[in-house]
């Protein structure tokens, strides 16, 4: 990871009395791809629409690739690429067309079909806009913010809405860029999403970063101990709770027990034996990301969807915050 | 401002404009549509030619002669003069059902030479619309010319009125074509702005567009200049249908243009600017028609301003589309160079007003 590209400190954004951000600091260094993970109106686009130059704010020092965002737009602009959230284009413009169009605006030659090809939307080069299905078009969006060769990518809830398919076919393409060597801020709130492509993660909730670092220190940090999970007998875990030190939980008919070492789980097993109940299977456990997320920030809020939820599809009904 | 920016999204509003049949509707088959339906509902009332009583109280002086060869000239009256000793001129007229007349008064020459405001009294049968529109239309030009002749001249040259329509007769089309040149000019720029601003912030494509390099001044310059070029083919098919169809004699001149690039620019702009004040596409397209719909029919496009009711008259002066259309009615139809200068500095005017008003309102994105 090289040097700094984004530097924050003590950015605070208000919309009248009410704080949509509210003082966070933090760093992004080149080439990694950081995301910003948080319910809905946590703060997520708001922060970015202000390192994006589009938005103004209230307080705090902001600097992006060495520039402040909104004074030196204009430089910032030739610089970057964006997707904003639910990114939309003409209707009646086709893929190339807008290619053409955005090629024009940053006096760059793009070269469209490769670009299409980049992020998968060959084949549909020549229909309209309104004729793309969702996921196609977010590819155009991701396209279009590659027109004028940006060293740093604004990605702002780029699969939020498509199918699990749809939402695979993205996830490919950024992994494409980030080996491009491209700076990543992304927001999201799929903790999958995070976890899969970012190499470090801030969790905003209500304004403040309540966590930042890497999937894994985030996890040491904020998780709770590793657990050994033993399939059985419920009678298991009255057993245990006389007889083991760490704490003994029950989940889903499930016996958890807190470990700290590998003797640990020898030990554990051990009782368990010499108890004579029946078990069929054990394991350890750690926290995941989504874990973490859940007891930092309270709730799965309404549209966070985590890995389990992953089967089910695009969230439903999302809630909207602060603009 | 970089050209290649304003051609960027030119190009972009033009495939969309295309691609989408209703602008093009607006902008081109239905003008022709209106003048189709309009010339052939009046093209029975055909050439005309007004018979004009003059009752001429000065005396026959140098400056009633020059008048009333002016009012000859125009083609439009065939003249009749009426001696001053028949008294009234509105009974004689009625009396001998006779539907136009006009009273030079006493006074008329010494008024003129000495700059002090004379009236001509006009008589028409309001029953008789297109005849009373027709007379009022010519009749205003030659003052007109008289009062330009008049202007800053201590002893103006008598005599010296060239109306320079030879022997022309108007025709209704001959009306109906500049109207709707000057339709053209106000419609399709209009419901289309108003239309795409609302719906452009609704869709967040200002903001798509805050985050490329083009400006707003380019964004709308690139709209006006396509609108332009709408305004001009529509132009070309308004005469070619008036002429094929209506054998319209009209004919553009150098002035003429000027309308069509200014025009645009006016309603572009007043568009916007509505668009962009409204807070939903819903109210936006209420305000649009609260503001197009009365300038549509009180601004002489289907019919000269002339035959109005006085009150509606009034109504017109303060309507911005009135000046294009009796500008290009000036240009166009009367050859009135000097009345049509006067139009184009008004619309010149509201175009700059509304441009900067529009461009002051108008923001990518709220912050």
């Amino acid at each position: 990871m090289g040097d700094s590209v984004i530097e924050v400190q003590g950015l605070v954004k208000r919309y009248g009395p009410l704080a949509a951000v509210d003082g966070i600091d933090l760093e992004v260094r080149s080439g990694e791809v950081f995301a910003f993970l948080g319910p809905n109106g946590a703060g997520k686009t708001t922060t970015v629409e202000v390192l994006e130059g589009i938005r103004p704010r209230s307080a705090g020092s902001v600097r992006v690739l060495g520039h402040d965002p909104w004074k030196d737009r204009a430089k910032l602009q030739r610089r970057v690429g964006v997707i904003p959230q639910d990114f939309t284009f003409f209707d009646k413009i086709t893929p190339v067309e807008s290619i053409q169009f955005y090629g024009r605006l940053f006096d760059k030659r793009p070269d469209p079909t490769r670009l299409l090809r980049e992020v998968e939307l060959e084949e549909k080069a020549d229909d309209a806009f309104e004729k793309l299905s969702g996921g196609q078009k977010q590819k155009l969006g991701l396209a279009l913010a590659l027109v004028n060769d940006p060293e740093v990518l604004f990605l702002d809830e780029p699969t939020t809405g498509l199918d699990p398919q749809a939402r695979r076919a993205i996830w490919d393409v950024m992994r494409a860029l980030r080996r491009g060597g491209r700076t990543i801020f992304l927001t999201t709130h799929y903790l999958e999403e995070a976890e899969t492509l970012a190499d470090r993660v801030g969790i905003i909730d209500h304004g403040k970063i309540v966590a930042l670092g890497t999937p894994e220190e985030i996890i040491t940090r904020f998780g709770r101990r590793p657990r050994l999970r033993i399939e059985g007998s419920p009678a298991i875990a009255e057993r245990l709770r006389g007889e083991w030190s760490g704490e003994v939980q029950v989940e889903d008919g499930r016996t958890l027990v807190e470990i700290r070492t590998k003797e640990d789980v020898l030990a554990v097993l051990q009782l368990v034996e010499r108890s004579g109940l029946p078990w069929s299977e054990v394991a350890t456990q750690k926290d995941t990301l989504e874990d973490v997320f859940i007891r930092l920030v309270g709730r799965m809020s309404e549209g966070t969807v985590g890995t389990k939820d992953r089967r089910a599809g695009p969230p439903v009904a999302r809630v909207k915050g602060v603009p | 401002m970089r050209p290649i920016r304003v051609w960027a999204y030119f190009l972009v509003f033009a495939r969309t404009y295309m691609r989408n049949r209703v602008g093009l509707f607006f902008s081109l088959v239905f003008p022709i549509i209106l003048i189709l339906l309009f010339g052939a509902i009046f093209s029975n009332t055909g050439s005309v030619t007004v018979d004009l009583y003059v009752q001429d109280l000065d005396g026959g002086s140098a400056l009633s002669h020059s008048f009333i060869s002016a009012l000859n000239a125009t083609g439009v009256f065939s003249v009749h003069l009426v001696s001053p000793s028949v008294g009234n001129l509105s009974s004689w007229l009625s009396t001998n059902g006779y539907t136009t007349g006009l009273v030079i008064p006493l006074g008329f020459q010494s008024s003129y030479i000495s700059h002090v405001p004379v009236r001509v009294v006009l008589y028409t049968d309001p029953a008789q619309t297109s005849t009373a529109g027709i007379a009022q239309s010519a009749v205003n030009g030659v003052v007109s010319e008289f009062n330009l002749q008049a202007t800053g001249q201590s002893a103006p040259e008598v005599g010296v009125v060239g109306l320079n329509v030879g022997s022309h007769t108007y025709q209704y089309v001959d009306y109906l074509v500049p109207g709707l040149i000057g339709f053209s000019i106000l419609v399709a720029p209009m419901f289309s702005m108003v239309n795409l601003s609302s719906q452009y912030k609704k869709a967040k494509l200002f903001r798509q567009l805050s985050l490329t390099p083009l400006t707003r001044g380019e964004w709308l310059l690139a709209s006006i200049l396509w609108f332009i070029v709408m305004v001009f083919a529509s132009t070309l098919v308004m005469l070619a249908v008036g002429r094929g169809a209506f054998h319209s004699t009209v004919e553009p001149d150098a002035l003429t243009f000027a309308f069509l690039l200014a025009g645009p620019v006016l309603f572009v702009s007043l568009g916007l600017l509505l668009g962009t004040v409204s807070k939903t596409p819903e109210s936006a397209a209420v305000v649009g028609n609260l503001v197009t719909f009365p300038m549509m029919f009180l601004s002489g496009t289907f019919f000269p301003v002339s035959l109005f009711p006085d009150y509606l008259q009034k109504v017109a002066l303060v309507l911005p589309l009135y000046y294009v259309v009796d500008g290009l009615n000036n240009t166009m139809v009367f050859q009135h160079t000097s009345a049509a200068l006067v139009d184009l500095a008004v619309v010149l005017a509201l175009a700059a007003i509304f441009f900067l008003a529009a461009i002051r309102a108008f923001r990518w994105q709220e912050q």
